[in-house]
């Protein structure tokens, strides 16, 4: 039965007239947030119902427990009576309430505080993102052009940073990468070699496998795995560590040191991305080699020996090159695209996990643009 | 990792301050119609004021009101949209990237938090600027360190990092990090913020020991009433809802001769209006 009551609050509130001109608001039994809360609405119907009252009161008499759910509605109200400059009368009201009413309404609301809900169409939102792409790329080439600057420095010897802080970033995107770059890389040798057999057996040329796999690892994929691994590896670590450092204000400490962070925290980040990056692509050619291997050892019953003279006939040096280059790209790609985005990070802490995520989005889509860029430059040169 | 020459450094490789701010010279700092602005939005205009030698100079005011934000225009950390910032002669605002970079080699800056690099112990903390703007080797640049720490009462704490250390004496690190090349001008970014009464105490009387003993001029953002009192002998007040300064001068002279009610009421901790002014700020 209680729940019942709770349930309707048409029991909680109700109206009555004292005289022709005060309409009562009689509240009774108990308030709670989490039983619902009546409509303010519902008194706006009372106040518009002829004969109009000029004045609004209350009845608490039979009102039982409340909470901040009675005075939401309270508020309400002198919203409602408020803007019609109906006055009201809270005298009946418990003190309590009356004392929590009064602090709600003791500051008026700031002006132009409030932020006003923006209403934008479809075609201003995607003409809104083309313009913020665009700027991001302007973004990034400046930073790049920095780097550059930096590297300069580093090249004539004037640059400062820590060694300790290149060993530290070369060991965690370098040998510390190897697993995961093993398991993926493998795979994905094991993946190509699966497609490259269903079709090829079929003219009983189950052999030339190997040259598919050797020839895609080597030129393209390895490169490209690699880089995708690093992007959600070590570019979204490099922007959340340069974000948080934002955060604490460990750069501006840096900056008003006279010690550039660009120097300090960019230059071994992006450099130690550049040297390790070719050397894990190396790694992950081979290992992309080493899994073709295992599914034409036990599925197409090629031997391992003939399998790599047949990948050694395949791929040439330039395509290894070729590779090893494009991944140096890629490596300054994302460890640029992360440091950046955690240059540009906000003062919270969800903004970390935002830099983070731009770090890995942005890393990815200018690698996959570049990958796009080489195909093209490559071909035009004929290798 | 080459190091640049500096000139903080003698003959015999010990860091030097070359008295950049003579007492005879022009005021160490002075803050010429700054404004500052955020795109359309303007946070204080009409800034005009001089710090000189050896002052302790507060800069004051209620929350929000854009007192860190001065500060952080003041080092450069932010352009202003109007206005100069001035050290001795030298236009700040105005000046070169190498002559600012190097200007701010004698400052010292102890932030909110202390923004200890967490990476390094205190002791590399210390060390880093001693490490890249002096000739010192490792072994003396350990010793400064371990003076600079023991100055701020850390002694025996050199290897810890950051994260093993409480709240406070992440901040007296800090500390000793902004001494380490005995700055001429210090920094600090609510010192007090979130220290018990003591300790705050204890970080005031550290403040009044530097400068009594470095000489330094120091410039603190607070509004903890008992350090402005303390410790400040010329101060700012910013008042956000007029978006600019309303008052300038020694503290206690505010306190004992200002007739604008903002100035009295913020220094009196509201004084006879205390529930009507918490109910209006808080």
């Amino acid at each position: 039965m209680q729940a019942l009551k709770q349930s309707q609050p048409s029991d909680q509130l109700s109206f009555a007239r004292s005289d022709n001109s005060t309409l009562v608001v009689r509240l009774a039994g108990d308030w709670h947030l989490r039983h619902g809360l009546p409509e303010p609405d519902l008194v706006l119907k009372q106040l518009d119902t002829a004969p109009k009252p000029a004045k609004l009161t209350f009845d608490a008499a039979e009102l039982g427990d409340w909470d901040s759910g009675l005075l939401t509605f309270l508020m309400g109200v002198s919203e409602i009576c408020h803007k019609r400059n109906l006055p009201v009368d809270w005298s009946p009201l418990p003190e309590g309430v009356r004392g929590l009413m009064q602090l709600a309404e003791a500051v008026p609301e700031k002006t132009g505080a409030r932020h006003e809900a923006a209403h934008t169409s479809f075609i201003e939102q995607l003409g809104g993102e083309a313009i913020s792409f665009a700027r991001g790329l302007d973004d990034f080439l400046r930073f790049l052009g920095e780097v550059a600057i930096a590297f300069a420095k580093l090249a004539v010897g004037k640059a400062r940073f820590r060694r300790v802080d290149l060993m530290i970033v070369l060991q965690d995107c370098g040998a510390s990468a190897f697993g995961i770059v093993t398991l993926v890389t493998f795979l994905v040798g094991v993946i190509l070699a699966f497609m490259g057999a269903v079709q090829l057996q079929q003219f009983g040329a189950a052999i030339y496998v190997a040259d598919l796999v050797g020839i895609a690892m080597s030129r393209d994929m390895g490169a490209m795995m690699t880089a995708i691994i690093m992007a959600g590896r070590t570019g979204a670590a490099f922007a959340a560590q340069l974000g948080s450092m934002k955060v604490t204000q460990e750069i501006d400490a840096l900056t008003t040191m006279g010690i550039s962070p660009l120097e300090f925290l960019v230059l071994p980040r992006v450099l130690a991305l550049f040297l390790m990056i070719p050397l894990l692509c190396v790694y992950a050619d081979c290992m992309g080699v080493a899994g073709g291997a295992f599914v034409g050892a036990t599925m197409l019953h090629i031997s391992v020996g003939t399998y790599i003279r047949e990948t050694a006939h395949a791929v040439t040096l330039t395509g290894i090159f070729g590779g090893v280059f494009k991944a140096a790209v890629y490596g300054i790609i994302i460890a640029v695209a992360g440091c950046l985005r955690g240059f540009q990070c906000g003062n919270s802490s969800s903004a970390v996990g935002d830099a983070a995520t731009a770090a890995v989005v942005t890393g990815i889509v200018y690698v996959i643009v570049a990958c796009g860029m080489f195909a093209f430059i490559f071909n035009i040169l004929g290798f | 990792m080459a190091t640049t020459p500096s000139p903080i450094k003698s003959s015999d490789g010990k860091p030097v301050s070359v008295t950049k701010f003579p007492k005879d010279g022009p005021p160490p700092i002075t803050v010429k119609n700054l404004t500052m602005a955020f795109g359309n939005f303007v946070l204080m205009k009409d800034l005009n004021f001089t710090v000189n030698h050896s002052d302790i100079f507060i800069i004051m005011g209620g929350s929000g009101s854009g007192k860190s934000t001065l500060l952080r225009h003041m080092l450069g950390l932010i352009e202003p949209a109007k206005g100069e910032v001035f050290y001795g002669d030298f236009n700040f605002t105005r000046g070169e990237p190498l002559e600012r970079e190097e200007m701010l080699r004698h400052f010292g800056v102890l932030y909110q938090g202390g923004a200890l690099w967490s990476s390094m112990t205190l002791a590399e903390n210390v060390g880093l600027p001693l490490g890249e703007f002096t000739d010192l080797s490792d072994a003396e640049i350990r010793e400064v360190a371990a003076l600079k720490l023991a100055l701020v009462g850390l002694k025996g704490f050199e290897g810890y990092y950051p994260s093993q250390i409480s709240g406070g004496m992440q901040k007296r690190a800090g500390l000793a990090r902004a001494i380490a090349l005995d700055p001429e001008i210090l920094f600090f970014d609510e010192p007090s913020a979130g220290l018990d009464p003591i300790s705050s105490r204890l970080l005031d009387d550290l403040i009044l020991e530097l400068r009594d003993n470095l000489g330094a001029t120091i410039v603190v953002v607070t509004h903890e009433l008992a350090s402005i009192f303390a410790i400040g002998n010329n101060s700012v007040f910013l008042d956000a809802e007029s978006r600019t300064m309303i008052a300038h001068g020694d503290p206690k002279d505010l306190l004992a001769h200002s007739t604008d009610h903002r100035v009295q009421t913020f220094l009196t901790r509201g004084g006879e209006d205390a529930e009507k002014s918490a109910r209006n700020h808080g």
